[in-house]
């Protein structure tokens, strides 16, 4: 079926909107959050936009109290969101610990911003260990969903509630400035729930049930080393099936750019153009950064004489990309903390590589 | 015997409240958390709201309290047990939720958490457990513990100059103007707790009538932690803790402004 004879519209909007559209598509009826930038369109069209269908916006004394509206709605079994930044995500993180160890859903957006501290709000990624590794206490992960596209903002969104609900787990968007503020067109495609909604451990009082709790100490014998590896299984099985990729420009390429998110966005334009100079280079671009790609990474670095790892940070991903390969001789970096690399700049390096691998281009003009 | 001096079979006329679990607690001797565990479950019968209640267990002594009080219940991080509870509120606006806090969870780390969902009239119920002191972690000083009072972290007593005062919550959420109602009461005599009883019962009716935000404060006990026989606890509390912290009624809405 084509887009005009489905009646789906293609609509002009900016990334952190999509994420709102995508959100209530999904069927979130409940946002909390805090004011920070580079984020605020999200609260803002939440507060427009919920409770004119009966949902519920709330904006929180700090992103302490908002994570826990967002425990006690999610407890209750209600899909709910939140989105902040880099000092915002920073003080969820006991939260977070305490949603993953008590297999909470909800997701969490991070449009994030430059440097430790207050630092700057330019767009970076230097939140990636902070996001993959498990921010808070205790070794938990959680989905990561990078989008690089207004599209996706909006499709990711959908999948991170979906993600979340069927592990029992918070997710989260991981974002930036730049595809936060950035408008594009994008189509917004039904959502199809991939999971049941029956949550059969929500609490809503004991009527007509034995009663629930809600919890994530576990004092006696060896209860909570039980809980740690039924927690472990669920990253595993996330790992096992949860990863994806995309693949671009992957015929044959020599070289294989790793970058996700507005870094793999750049890197898109620097590889059209480096192709038309005849350079066999590619991406392979993480749309989940956790679970990660590193089988797909693995192949690659295999199959490439040389893979580029571009971040807006100093080198976070880059562990990664190491530890799913023994190729490390292969592996260069490109690392811009707080800005965005300019095409320019990669295709440099694309054709600096080119040459050190001896896969200079073949002059098709 | 009944005054006319006929048999008549035995009457139950003390029992256990339905929503009080029938097990051994964890709770030292002579410490209070036990009879405001009583008086909660003796309140969520009286108003038979047992199976639409949702309880927000604190971080502190009673964070084992799901084990006691038969409803469902969800655990939060240290101190932020209001923000927990406004979640669900806002999920279920027509379940009962309750919040149990110590002074270490409510006073000092959650004070943010209290005082915002107090200001927002959040139509929740807090009972406040203030013992003076951290009893989970060892005895530490808490922000309601007496000047002079020696604690873990005060070994040669609360000083003004480098802790500053003990914090008066009862008092302080009355000033709030989402408040519908703030008491402390305490539990050391027989009417004192019918007295604690009756706030409570208060507190409910304020949530279950949509007035607002409500908060019993409970002088209570740790006799573990200030070194004492729970006898001379009960005298702490009824002569220094209620001569500082003076029981009573500081706020009373009639019915929410809203309306
Ligand atoms: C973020 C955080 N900080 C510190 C602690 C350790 N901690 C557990 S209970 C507690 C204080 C409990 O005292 P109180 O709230 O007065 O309750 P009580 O045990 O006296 O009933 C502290 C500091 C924690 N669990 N989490
Ligand atoms: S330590 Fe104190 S507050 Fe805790 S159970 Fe014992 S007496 Fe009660």
């Amino acid at each position: 079926m084509t887009l005009a004879a489905s009646g789906i519209r293609r609509e002009l909007m900016k990334g952190n909107e999509a994420i709102c559209v995508g959100a209530i598509a999904a069927g979130c009826r409940f946002y909390y959050g805090y004011p920070i930038t580079p984020q605020n369109d999200i609260p803002e069209y939440m507060a427009a936009h919920l409770p004119p269908i009966g949902g519920m916006f709330l904006q929180a004394e700090s992103e302490v109290a908002t994570i826990n509206f967002l425990l006690g709605t999610s407890a209750a079994g209600k899909r709910v969101m939140t989105s902040s930044s880099g000092p915002g995500i920073s003080l969820m993180q006991e939260g977070l610990s305490y949603m993953a160890g008590m297999e909470l859903p909800a997701v969490i957006v991070n449009i994030s911003r430059s440097g430790p501290g207050l630092g700057g709000i330019a767009p970076s990624q230097g939140d990636y260990f902070q996001a993959v590794k498990g921010g808070g206490h205790g070794g938990y992960r959680m989905p990561v969903l990078a989008p690089h596209s207004v599209q996706e903002m909006y499709s990711l969104t959908m999948r991170a509630f979906d993600l979340s609900d069927k592990y029992r787990n918070p997710a989260m968007i991981l974002g930036d400035a730049v595809i936060g503020q950035m408008k594009e067109p994008f189509v917004p495609t039904p959502y199809l729930p991939a999971v049941s909604a029956e949550k059969p451990w929500a609490l809503t009082g004991c009527a007509g049930r034995e009663r629930r709790i809600v919890k994530s100490l576990y004092l006696k014998d060896d209860e909570i080393e039980v809980h740690n590896w039924k927690l472990h299984r669920k990253y595993a099985a996330m790992q096992e099936e949860e990863v994806l990729y995309e693949s671009y420009c992957m015929d044959g390429a020599r070289v294989v750019i790793v970058a996700f998110g507005t870094a793999a966005r750049v890197s898109k334009t620097a590889i059209q153009v480096a192709r038309r100079e005849g350079i066999p280079v590619g991406m392979l671009r993480p749309v989940t950064l956790f679970p990660f790609p590193s089988r797909e990474v693995n192949e690659a670095a295999g199959a490439a004489d040389a893979i580029l790892v571009i971040e807006m940070n100093t080198g976070q991903m880059l562990e990664d990309v190491r530890m799913s390969t023994r190729h490390h001789d292969r592996i260069r970096f490109l690392g811009k903390p707080c800005a965005i690399p300019a095409p320019e700049e990669i295709l440099q390096e694309i054709r600096r590589l080119a040459g050190e691998i001896g896969a200079r281009p073949v002059r098709v003009r | 015997m009944n005054h006319k001096g006929k048999e008549t079979f035995p009457r139950e006329v003390f029992s256990r409240p339905r929503s009080l679990i029938d097990v051994r607690s964890h709770y030292c001797p002579g410490c209070h958390h036990g009879i405001a565990h009583r008086i909660l479950a003796e309140t969520i019968d009286r108003f038979d709201v047992r199976e639409k209640t949702v309880g927000v267990a604190p971080v502190g002594c009673a964070v084992l309290m799901y084990d006691y009080i038969d409803v469902d219940f969800t655990e939060a991080p240290h101190g932020r047990a209001p923000a927990v509870a406004t979640g669900v509120k806002r999920a279920h606006p027509d379940r009962f939720v309750f919040t149990y806090q110590g002074d270490g969870d409510l006073a000092a780390i959650g004070t943010s958490e209290i005082i915002h969902a107090a200001n927002r009239g959040e139509n929740i119920t807090v009972l406040f457990i203030n013992n003076t002191t951290y009893g989970m972690t060892g005895g530490q000083m808490a922000p309601t513990t007496m000047l002079g009072q020696k604690t873990a972290t005060s070994p040669y007593g609360r000083e003004f100059r480098n802790d500053g005062y003990p914090i008066k919550v009862a008092e302080l959420l009355a000033t709030i103007e989402g408040t519908a109602y703030s008491a402390r009461v305490a539990t050391s005599t027989p009417a004192q707790i019918r007295k604690a009883k009756e706030a409570v019962r208060k507190a409910f009716d304020m949530q279950i009538r949509e007035v607002g935000f409500s908060l019993v404060e409970f002088l209570s006990t740790c006799p573990t932690n200030w070194g004492m026989k729970p006898l001379d606890a009960q005298k702490r509390v009824l002569g220094e803790i209620s001569g500082y912290f003076p029981l009573g009624v500081y706020k009373e809405r009639k019915q929410a402004d809203f309306v």
